[in-house]
C-alpha cells in the first residue's frame, strides 16, 4: 500500500483525482435534482417566490384540470411501459436466443443490423414513421393491400384510440436491440460443460432454452426489466418529435416527459410554470424511485445468481 | 439422418426469422434514403422504386443546404459531443482511480454517491439545472450541454472504470512507486494506458445518446447560432413538413453522421456491451 509511510500525511493527490468528477456530478446532478423538489414548495405570486409548502401537490392531484392531466399521463404512461415489457423485451430474448446458436452463420451482420434504429435519433425515427404511416404518402396502405389486408389500415397516429400504442411500437422498433445485446451477452456467459450435460440427459432445442437458458438469464432479464422501466418512465423525445408539445390528438400520447415540458415551458395559451414543473418532476422522481427500491430489495435481492 | 433434417430445418428457421427481422429494422432508413433522391412526383407515385434516370432528383438537398446550417449544426454536435466525451473519460478515470486504488475514509460511501446517478435520470433536475444556467450566464451556450452531458455520463463511466482499474497489477505501480513516480505519473503513464479499452467502451456507450439528445438543447441551448444537429434538424423539419423533397433529405442527411460513426465503432460497441461492462 502506499500509506507505508513513516508518518500519517494527508494524501492530497486522493483530493485531486476526486475533485473533478465530485464537483461536476453534485453542481450538475444532484444539487439541480434536490433543488428542484426544493423548488416544488414554492411558486410565484407577484413575482416573488413564496413557500406554499405542500400546495402544489394538492393542486396536481386535487385540481381537476391537473388531476386529470396528471392521471392520463401517468396512464399512457404505464401502457407505454407495458407495451416494452411484453413486445420488446421478449422479441429481444427471443433474437438473442437465435443469435447465440454457436453454428449460425452472418451472426454479426444480423446483429450489427438489428441495432441500427437503437443509433439513430428520435427525431429520424420519429419522423420516418410518422411518415411511412402517414396516409398520404400511402407505404402503409399500399404495403397492406399488397398482401391482401387493406381493410386494417388506418391513421394510426392520427386515432386517440391507436396513436400510442403505435407510438410504444416505434419505440420498440427503435429498441430491440439493447436486449438482444444484452441477453445475447449473458446467452455466451453459460458455459458450454452446462450445456453438454444437459444434452446427455436429452434436453436439447427448446427444452435447454426453457429449463437451462432461461433460469440462467433471469438476471439479465431483471436488468433490462428496471432498465425499461427508468428509460420509460423519463421518455419525451419521440412523443414530442412524433406528435409535438401537446402529444395529440387530444392528449392521447401524453407521457410524464411531454407533460412536465408543457406545464414548464407553457404551450399556446398556458403560461409556462417552473414550480409545477418541478412539482411534476418530483412526481416522476417518486415514481422512478418506487421502481428501482422494488427492484432492488424485492426481486434483485431475492433472485439467484449463479457463479461459473 | 432424421435429426440431420431436423437440424436443416432449424437452420432455417433461424435465418428466416433473422432475416425478416433484419428487413423490418432496415426498411424505414432504405425507404427514407432512396425518397431522398427523387422528385416529389416519383416520391408519392412509387415510394418504394429505386431512383432511375426520369426519377432522380437533388432537389431536397439543395433546399436543405441553402436553408438550414447544417454545417453549423453538425459542427455544434460534434464539439459537445467530443468535448463531453473527454470531460467524462479525464474526469470519470481520475475519480475511478481513487476509488479502486487507495484506501481512505469514505471510500465505500463515495463510491455509492457516484452510483447514484445511474439509476435516477439527470432530466428530473432540469428545472433547476435551466436555472442555475441561466444565474451564471451559460444559458444558449455550448458549455451548458457539455457539462451536462459530463455530470449525466460520470457515474456509469466512474463504475465501469473503477472494475477496469482493479484489474490492473500491483506490482506494476509499486515497481513504479520504487522508481520514484508520482501518483500523478503513475496514473497517466502506467495505469490510463492499460485501461484503454475500457476507455473506449465507455466512449462509444455516451457517444450515441449525447450526439442524438433532444432534450437538453432544446431547453439549454436552442439559439441558432447553438443548436446542436438533432435539435436542428427537428427545427428544420418542422418548418418543412409540406416540402417532403426536403424533410426527407433532412432525415436522411441526419442519419449520415451517425451510420458513419456506427460503422466505425460498431465492433468496439458490440464487444462492449458484450463483454459484461454493463452487468
Amino acid at each position: 500500500m502506499p500509506d507505508t509511510q513513516t508518518k500519517p500525511k494527508f494524501r492530497w493527490h486522493i483530493v485531486v483525482f476526486l475533485a473533478p468528477a465530485v464537483l461536476v456530478y453534485t453542481a450538475v446532478m444532484i444539487y439541480p435534482l434536490f433543488n428542484t423538489l426544493r423548488l416544488s414548495l414554492f411558486t410565484e405570486i407577484d413575482q416573488e417566490r413564496v413557500f406554499v409548502g405542500l400546495q402544489n401537490f394538492r393542486t396536481l392531484f386535487g385540481d381537476t384540470v391537473w388531476s386529470t392531466q396528471f392521471w392520463n399521463a401517468l396512464g399512457n404512461n404505464f401502457w407505454f411501459f407495458v407495451v416494452h415489457m411484453l413486445v420488446q423485451n421478449p422479441i429481444g430474448v427471443a433474437l438473442a436466443a437465435i443469435l447465440s446458436h454457436p453454428k449460425l452463420r452472418f451472426a454479426s451482420f444480423y446483429r450489427s443490423a438489428i441495432f441500427i434504429p437503437t443509433i439513430l435519433s428520435f427525431v429520424i425515427v420519429g419522423f420516418a414513421w410518422k411518415l411511412i404511416l402517414s396516409p398520404i404518402w400511402g407505404i402503409a396502405p399500399g404495403m397492406l393491400d399488397a398482401v391482401g389486408l387493406k381493410s386494417l389500415y388506418a391513421p394510426w397516429l392520427g386515432k386517440e384510440a391507436y396513436a400510442l400504442t403505435a407510438l410504444s411500437l416505434v419505440s420498440v422498433w427503435q429498441f430491440v436491440g439493447i436486449p438482444m445485446m444484452l441477453i445475447y451477452a449473458a446467452l455466451l456467459s453459460i458455459p458450454d460443460e452446462i450445456l453438454e450435460a444437459a444434452e446427455v440427459e436429452g434436453i436439447t432445442g427448446f427444452a435447454s432454452f426453457w429449463k437451462i437458458k432461461l433460469p440462467l438469464i433471469l438476471p439479465s432479464i431483471g436488468i433490462i426489466s428496471i432498465l425499461t422501466f427508468v428509460a420509460n418512465f423519463n421518455a419525451f423525445d419521440l412523443i414530442y418529435a412524433a406528435q409535438g408539445a401537446l402529444a395529440g390528438p387530444d392528449f392521447s400520447t401524453d407521457i410524464l416527459g411531454t407533460f412536465m415540458y408543457r406545464t414548464f415551458f407553457g404551450f399556446q395559451l398556458q403560461l409556462g410554470d417552473p414550480h409545477m414543473g418541478s412539482t411534476i418532476a418530483s412526481a416522476m422522481f417518486a415514481i422512478i424511485l418506487v421502481g428501482v427500491c422494488l427492484y432492488l430489495f424485492g426481486i434483485q435481492s431475492r433472485m439467484r445468481r449463479y457463479q461459473f | 439422418m432424421n435429426a440431420a433434417r431436423q437440424n436443416r430445418f432449424n437452420t432455417v428457421a433461424a435465418h428466416g426469422a433473422l432475416i425478416l427481422y433484419t428487413l423490418i429494422a432496415l426498411f424505414p432508413v432504405f425507404v427514407i434514403v432512396i425518397n431522398s433522391f427523387k422528385t416529389r412526383k416519383a416520391i408519392f407515385r412509387e415510394p418504394l422504386a429505386l431512383p432511375n434516370a426520369d426519377s432522380f432528383s437533388l432537389i431536397g438537398y439543395e433546399t436543405v443546404l441553402k436553408q438550414g446550417d447544417f454545417f453549423l449544426y453538425f459542427q455544434n454536435s460534434m464539439i459537445v459531443t467530443v468535448g463531453s466525451l473527454f470531460l467524462i473519460l479525464l474526469f470519470g478515470a481520475m475519480a475511478a482511480f481513487a476509488l479502486a486504488e487507495y484506501r481512505f475514509k469514505g471510500n465505500l460511501v463515495m463510491g455509492l454517491y457516484l452510483a447514484l446517478g445511474i439509476m435516477i435520470p439527470i432530466r428530473i433536475g432540469t428545472v433547476a439545472i435551466l436555472e442555475m444556467m441561466v444565474q451564471t450566464g451559460l444559458v444558449n451556450t455550448l458549455w451548458a450541454l457539455i457539462l451536462v452531458y459530463t455530470a449525466q455520463g460520470l457515474p456509469l463511466a466512474v463504475f465501469i472504470l473503477s472494475e477496469f482499474m482493479r484489474q490492473v497489477s500491483d506490482d506494476l505501480k509499486n515497481a513504479g512507486r520504487i522508481d520514484g513516480l508520482s501518483e500523478y505519473r503513475i496514473f497517466f503513464r502506467l495505469v490510463l494506458p492499460l485501461v484503454r479499452p475500457a476507455m473506449a467502451t465507455v466512449a462509444v456507450f455516451n457517444m450515441i445518446p449525447i450526439w442524438n439528445d433532444l432534450w437538453f438543447p432544446l431547453i439549454l441551448a436552442p439559439a441558432e447560432e447553438v443548436k446542436t444537429l438533432t435539435l436542428g434538424s427537428q427545427v428544420f423539419i418542422g418548418q418543412f413538413v409540406t416540402d417532403w423533397n426536403a424533410v426527407l433529405s433532412a432525415l436522411s442527411l441526419a442519419i449520415l453522421p451517425v451510420m458513419a460513426l456506427y460503422v466505425i465503432f460498431s465492433r468496439q460497441l458490440i464487444r462492449g456491451i458484450t463483454s459484461g461492462a454493463v452487468k
